[in-house]
């Protein structure tokens, strides 16, 4: 089941319709209610190397619908903590609950002050609604 | 810009809240509740897609018979009045202009279902045909439980007029999906009736999504994709379709082909490792191109199908295909990749 339309107020958001859990240098990272509904069905996620590096506003892997393939874009800069094997399991589940077991990594942050750069839900709502 | 066109079940389809894309200049339903969902709605009992974006182009009258055998290759005479071919039609260099199903009415009478982006390309290669794509609403009803929902019974590539669910409609026993079930012509002021009656008998509506998955489980080609005006139907595996003993446009060419071979050829594939091979990825070792690609519903891996030397298109020959930078191993596979036992 798709989850209903929701943008929670604690989260911080990019304008590629990301979003990032904020916890002291660590953050988890995700795609918006909005990314998946435009998506579809998510059949696949291509997950970037545990380990590996990932910076601001650049690709770090891939979701799939049957369609059509996206780019991950991360929000924040830093090194890959964990990826969410389950999701890589049972991509559907970033359908079902894209904020919660739908997280895709977690990231050590290289660089905790862009987090200032990111929108609140005041500012990614009005994105939406452009 | 031409406006985009919409087939007269739209209202329809956006009240039941589908995602309507472009294609091929008609504005229409690319799912409605999921891809996945609609695709084993098919595959398991019953689905309903409006194709009314196809055309369709007419020819009756004398000497209607011997000008389609001059210019489609497959042969007309193999089949009786009521029943239905698949065939080409073929250039002179023998590469598909499209690919259509002709329905025989009459030794001189002929309605052809074409392709919708092919309608224009197909009338200028047969311009003694009439045009008469206005004149249907096209539903595809399609699924084991097809026709006993509808309540009829139709053998496989014939067709006749009757009524379905109350309504005047040239049924036929032609699809896309790989299926049993039937392609129903209908008056466009009868079509939000029949739509209606078709869903009360708990029909699924379906989208092109899976539309195209079906096919492409099934190996259907689909012209623009695996098959164009640059391909034979030799290369393509289409020559059961071509009946090379009759003068047809191109037929020298693919003589030649049949006689000596073509360097490639279509085949079908599966992934053996996770991800979804797309249309234009190099396929490596032998080298080829992937033509479609998707991930399979029913088999929850990624298949497509893909030109590749014909030395190398035995099923059963590992081939690597570039995801984007990653290489990812699969194997060639008989032709089709998903058939249901008892189908």
């Amino acid at each position: 089941m798709a989850a209903e339309e929701s943008y929670p107020e604690e989260l911080k958001y990019h304008h590629e319709h990301d979003w990032a859990r904020v916890d002291g240098d660590t953050a988890t990272i995700g795609i918006t209610w909005y990314a998946q509904d435009a998506l579809g069905e998510i059949v696949h996620f291509e997950p970037p190397e545990q380990g590996g590096s990932v910076a601001k506003d650049e690709s770090y892997g891939e979701v799939e619908s049957v369609k059509a393939v996206s780019d991950l874009v991360s929000p924040l800069s830093g090194e890959v903590a964990e990826v969410n094997q389950a999701v890589v399991d049972e991509p559907e589940k970033i359908n079902e609950d894209p904020y919660g077991e739908g997280w895709l990594i977690k990231v050590r942050l290289s660089d905790p002050a862009e987090v200032d750069g990111l929108l609140d839900l005041a500012a990614y709502k009005e994105l939406l609604s452009e | 810009m031409q406006t985009a066109r919409r087939t007269p079940l739209y209202e329809r389809h956006a009240a039941l809240g589908a995602r309507i894309v472009d294609f091929a200049g008609w504005e229409m339903p690319v799912q409605y509740t999921g891809i996945q969902e609609e695709h084993r709605a098919v595959r398991t009992s019953a689905g309903v897609f409006d194709v009314s974006h196809m055309g369709q182009l007419e020819l009756s009258g004398a000497g209607a018979n011997d000008y389609l055998q001059e210019r489609l290759s497959n042969d007309l005479d193999r089949i009786g009045d009521g029943q239905a071919q698949y065939t080409l039609l073929t250039n002179d260099r023998g590469g598909i202009t499209d690919d259509l199903i002709a329905y025989r009415r009459g030794h001189d009478d002929y309605l052809l279902v074409v392709n919708a982006s092919n309608v224009e390309p197909d009338h200028a290669a047969l311009p003694d045909t009439t045009d008469v794509s206005d004149r249907y609403v096209l539903l595809a009803v399609q699924g084991p439980e097809a026709l006993e929902r509808l309540g009829i019974a139709l053998e496989p590539f014939t067709f006749r007029e009757d009524d379905v669910l109350g309504v005047r409609c040239l049924v036929a026993g032609t699809g896309y999906t790989g299926e049993r079930g039937c392609e129903l012509g209908c008056d466009p002021d009868d079509a939000a009736r029949l739509w209606d009656a078709i869903l009360a008998r708990g029909v699924v509506p379906c989208g092109l999504g899976s539309r195209d998955t079906l096919r492409l489980e099934a190996c259907y080609p689909l012209h623009g994709n695996d098959i164009s005006r640059e391909r034979t139907p030799i290369e393509a595996g289409l020559g059961w379709a071509c009946a090379l003993d009759k003068e047809f446009t191109g037929v020298d060419v693919l003589r030649r082909q049949k006689e000596e071979g073509t360097t490639e050829r279509l085949v079908a594939f599966v992934l053996d490792e996770k991800g979804i091979p797309r249309q234009g990825m190099a396929v490596s070792d032998p080298s080829g191109q992937v033509t479609s690609g998707s991930l399979s519903p029913m088999l929850g891996i990624g298949i497509g199908l893909a030109y590749v030397p014909t030395g190398s298109a035995e099923p059963g020959t590992t081939i690597s295909v570039d995801l984007r930078g990653r290489p990812r191993k699969g194997h060639i596979v008989k032709k089709p990749i998903y058939k249901r036992e008892g189908t």
